[in-house]
């Protein structure tokens, strides 16, 4: 399994896809910003507001259950379409997923959400951030300094492997569990996963604090 | 909350799904960029609340609506097409024209790149 770097624009047909709605909704989006009534970044801005309210965040359960069932993580890892599609959050952009773990040696992070390939349903919206295309580039080149850039300083040797999604594939980092979590339920625990940590830019919170990502 | 203030009168039209805190709730993201692009334009004084509340609810209360109300934002995009089609912002005809470009600039676009309305291969 390839873990960065790997060419992929041989997929150069049906990769992308609109739907009705989203289309319609960029053309409205067009027109506004071409008479100036609407900004891009104004509007990125309001929606970045509601990013804990977009999709079902279904991702930090997976993640949870995982941490507390060895055996589903056990799955997870094997075959994460499959445990993702047994809790019931089949379809959409879900439906090709791989789960990478983080390891007390190893830290995963995931890039590209250029496209339509990004596993919102999974993992809740991306920020606005992610889909600069410098972020992309820099994250693949030095993966260590854009994640101290977001305040996550690594040990140096820890391992980073950086996760460029394809047209068929997506991922979703499995955090570590942090310390002093061992009398919590999934309910619980999946409030310490943030969306950030799912995406390799964050890990998971401490117990004792609210689920919020970066602003 | 931030949340709260930009939305403030837009969070009260007609039916929107909210969360149990009373925040909007969507369920994919083109339905918060469509809720986004009417916040703007209310703010900027495009239209008024009632203007909006009005065309909202019209199109909320055509026949043919899933019983399940899943198709609210889908009634939410419609009324804000008409109301800008109705200010003379835009035309009907553009709007479709540019819905139909950004299906196949999505299409012509590989993995890995932005997708950009000039990727239409017919513009």
């Amino acid at each position: 399994m390839t873990s960065h770097h790997h060419p992929h624009d041989d997929h150069d047909h049906h990769d992308n896809h609109f739907s009705d709605m989203q289309a319609r909704v960029k053309a409205l989006e067009s027109v506004l910003t071409e008479k100036g009534l609407i900004d891009p970044a104004a509007i990125d801005a309001i929606v970045e507001t509601y990013e804990t309210k977009v999709g079902p965040r279904n991702g930090a359960h997976v993640v949870a259950k995982s941490w507390s069932e060895p055996e589903f993580a056990e799955w997870l890892r094997l075959d994460a379409t499959g445990a993702i599609e047994s809790l019931g959050y089949a379809g959409r952009q879900g439906e090709h997923m791989r789960a990478v773990f983080n390891t007390p040696e190893t830290h995963n992070l995931v890039v590209c959400t250029l496209c339509s390939c990004y596993p919102w349903s999974v993992l809740g919206l991306p920020p606005v951030w992610y889909k600069a295309p410098p972020y992309r580039s820099r994250a693949v080149i030095d993966p260590r300094g854009v994640l101290e850039e977001f305040g996550l300083a690594l040990g140096a040797e820890k391992k980073i492997r950086v996760w460029d999604s394809t047209a068929e594939l997506r991922y979703i980092v499995i955090p570590e569990r942090p310390a002093g979590t061992d009398g919590l339920g999934q309910e619980a625990l999946a409030a310490l996963v943030t969306r950030d940590s799912m995406i390799g830019t964050g890990v998971a919170m401490p117990p004792g604090e609210h689920a919020g990502d970066r602003p | 909350m931030n949340a709260h203030e930009q939305s403030h009168s837009l969070a009260r039209s007609p039916g929107l799904p909210v969360s149990g805190e009373g925040d909007p709730v969507f369920a994919e993201p083109w339905q918060a960029e469509a809720f986004a692009m009417t916040v703007r334009l209310h703010e900027k004084g495009v239209f008024s609340w009632s203007e909006w509340a009005e065309t909202l609810s019209q199109e909320l209360y055509r026949p043919g609506r899933r019983p399940d109300g899943a198709d609210y934002y889908e009634c939410w995009v419609a009324a804000l097409s008409r109301l800008v089609t109705e200010l003379s912002i835009t035309s009907e005809g553009t709007l479709d024209r540019l819905t139909q470009s950004w299906q196949r600039a999505a299409e012509a676009t590989p993995h890995g790149h932005p997708i950009l309305l000039e990727n239409d291969p017919q513009r």
